[in-house]
């Protein structure tokens, strides 16, 4: 335990310091949620009606921009072959690294979204609803992205790429976040069924993202 | 030692030689009688003539999932027995994997004219028939960015094993999100209530496409084959030179 | 204990590295492997360390722990150092002892002893590559592994460095240690040699 602890701290460590991706997510957030008005138009209606949309996706992609160096930025130093010569399994491994960046990535954007709410006319049942499916949803999304930051090792490069590869496997866990954050607005849905299943997508890619992700950095190296 | 590596695929070199101007006779035999039979093939009361769009619509919308899990095999195939042709049969499948998708695509696109009054309908089927045609493209994308084949098997191998989970998620969230905005019932395919008569040529249609699936990928597999040897070629033409 | 490979082949990329290749090392001993660039020295050194899958034979430690892989039981000193600039000198070799784990040091201590006890709390991004690669070699110190795979240790080591290279070295060897080295220059030990490459 003391190792996936030192992992975790490590990762996080170097998030927050000078140069790390953190807050760098969180501004890419802000900066796509800004722009959507002015593709839209300043409708206060409409935004209200799209702005779960607009910041699930705004998550989406800022979560899977700061994944493209999850795995690269050890790859490159050389610290990636003595994670995977190890006594921790390679698994595990994994998942500490991913557990770590959503604790550094992914949870900033969760606390910002109250504050984009606020710019998308959303009330406090909408923004509420939205951050707690991104709450849950947000794992997701880096236990699948970290799928396609670890190919990006075998790749040596990672961007479009990546973001095209990975894109299509988040379509179930967008479907139901929005789906869940709009029925606890709007309804007819209860809010539980789709909550229901995203609380499982999640659950599901917390087992199969590491697995996957291990064999292919097994793999990939040389 | 390339040459053992070969070994293998020498002898799947020469069977293929021997195997597919049969499989070429009997695909195009199967797809003609195909093609007569749903000529032939009286028009639906409803749907009238295009009825006849099903025929080549659903053998390639099968065999767009169907490839997909032939890749999934090959992908254990590389990742647990680390079998040279694996890799190749894995590598060939994806192209033609897209193109069968790709097929379902515009036949279903074009079935969809007169029934739906559109081209695209953002129905449950057409949209996971979609993601999959972009999972396919990524994939071939995936096997094109990496230059030594050994290390773009592997990451592909991972990515089709992750797809083939991913892929019933995909298609249930579809079909969920499918329900949610679109309460009223789009037109869904007779089912196995179909009539026999347009039952018999869609078996035919099928088997032949199955068979002319079969018959593309060996050969691409062959192609493959001989891509490797011609690059193993080339680089140990490169080495010698250099010393 | 000792470390041996047997026909090992080695294929990288499509291309044959080396083939049918034999070794052996026995606790105490040093094994040196030398020969030209692209002879396979490094990949050697992978392969061993478990990062490279060879194509054909394989590599046993006999007399290690039974429960512990080689690579688990391996220290591997690559080019490429695995230290985070973000993070203080400290930082960073207690981090790498933390995650190793097994028996281990203290990570003060084994700063002095490579001579970087005065800088322990500055970025490592302010190290020279010297210094860099003795932090690196303090990697060796704080977690204790029976097998060290080190390639190239001396480069961008200065002579008071290479001397304290050595000192470590024999002090390992003395524990019993294994030490497995792709070098060009001399390592100041006695050594028995491994010739890759020309010979084909």
């Amino acid at each position: 335990m003391t190792a996936l602890a030192a992992l975790i701290r490590r990762d996080i460590k170097i998030a927050l310091r000078v140069g790390g991706g953190a807050l760098i997510g969180v501004l890419f957030f802000l900066t796509v949620t800004v722009l959507m008005p002015f593709a839209i138009g300043p409708d206060m209606a409409l935004l209200t009606r799209l702005g779960p949309a607009i910041l699930w996706l705004g998550a989406l992609l800022a979560s899977l921009l700061t994944l493209d160096r999850l795995f690269t930025a050890d790859h490159e130093d050389g610290s990636l072959d003595l994670i995977v010569m190890g006594r921790t399994p390679l698994e595990l491994a994994c998942a500490a690294k991913a557990l770590a960046h959503w604790l550094a990535a992914g949870v900033p954007l969760i606390v910002a979204t109250p504050v984009l709410g606020l710019l998308l006319n959303l009330d406090g049942t909408a923004t509420s609803a939205v951050a707690l499916t991104l709450l849950v949803g947000t794992p997701a999304l880096t236990f699948t992205g970290m799928i396609g930051a670890s190919l990006a090792v075998t790749l040596h490069r990672g961007g479009l790429l990546l973001a095209v590869l990975v894109l299509p496997l988040s379509i179930p866990v967008l479907i139901f976040g929005v789906a869940a954050s709009q029925a606890a607005i709007s309804g007819p849905l209860s809010f539980g069924t789709p909550f229901s299943i995203l609380c499982a997508l999640s659950l599901v890619s917390l087992v199969v993202g590491p697995f996957a992700a291990a064999a292919s950095l097994r793999h990939g190296l040389d | 030692m390339t040459l053992i590596d070969l070994a293998n695929p020498t002898k799947f070199l020469s069977l293929t030689a021997r195997v597919l101007p049969w499989l070429a006779g009997a695909t195009a035999i199967l797809l003609l009688v195909g093609f007569y039979q749903a000529a032939m093939a009286p028009d639906d009361y409803q749907q009238g003539a295009t009825v006849k769009i099903m025929f080549v619509h659903v053998p390639n919308a099968w065999l767009a999932m169907f490839v997909w899990g032939v890749m999934s095999l090959a992908a254990l195939g590389t990742l647990v027995w680390r079998h040279p042709l694996a890799d190749v049969a894995a590598k060939a499948a994806a192209p033609i994997g897209a193109a069968f998708t790709f097929l379902a695509l515009v036949t279903g696109s074009l079935w969809g004219r007169p029934m739906w009054g559109t081209y695209w309908e953002w129905d449950a089927r057409l949209t996971s028939v979609l993601i999959l045609f972009l999972m396919y493209l990524g994939l071939m994308a995936l096997w094109r960015a990496v230059d030594d084949p050994s290390r773009a098997a592997r990451a592909a191998a991972v990515l089709t094993l992750v797809g083939a989970i991913n892929l019933p998620i995909i298609k249930f969230s579809v079909d969920w999100w499918n329900t949610l905005h679109q309460p009223a019932a789009v037109l869904r395919m007779g089912g196995p209530s179909l009539d026999k008569a347009f039952l018999i040529p869609l078996l035919v249609m099928a088997v032949g496409f199955s068979l002319l699936f079969v018959t593309l990928h060996l050969a691409a597999m062959r192609n493959e084959i001989l891509r490797r040897r011609v690059r193993s070629l080339q680089m140990m033409q490169a080495s010698q030179q250099a010393a | 204990m000792r470390l041996s490979g047997r026909q090992i082949d080695c294929i990288r990329g499509g291309r044959g590295v080396f083939s049918g290749l034999d070794f052996e090392a026995s606790s105490g001993e040093v094994l040196a492997v030398v020969g030209p660039n692209g002879s396979g020295k490094t990949s050697l050194l992978r392969l061993i360390a478990g990062l490279l899958v060879p194509a054909g034979g394989s590599v046993v430690l006999e007399g290690g722990e039974a429960e512990l892989t080689l690579p688990e039981q391996s220290h591997y000193l690559g080019h490429r150092d695995a230290l985070k600039p973000a993070l203080s000198v400290h930082e960073n070799l207690s981090f790498w002892r933390d995650f190793l784990g097994g028996k281990v040091g203290d990570v003060s201590q084994c700063l002095t002893a490579v001579g970087l006890g005065h800088a322990t709390h500055l970025p490592a991004a302010y190290l020279s590559a010297g210094q860099r690669r003795r932090l690196s070699v303090a990697r060796l110190l704080v977690v204790r592994r029976p097998v060290w795979l080190l390639d190239e240790p001396t480069s961008a080591l200065d002579t008071a460095g290479q001397d304290l290279f050595v000192g470590i070295m024999r002090d390992h060897l003395a524990g019993g240690g294994i030490i497995i080295a792709a070098t060009h220059a001399p390592l100041g030990i006695g050594a028995r040699e491994l010739r890759m490459g020309g010979g084909k």
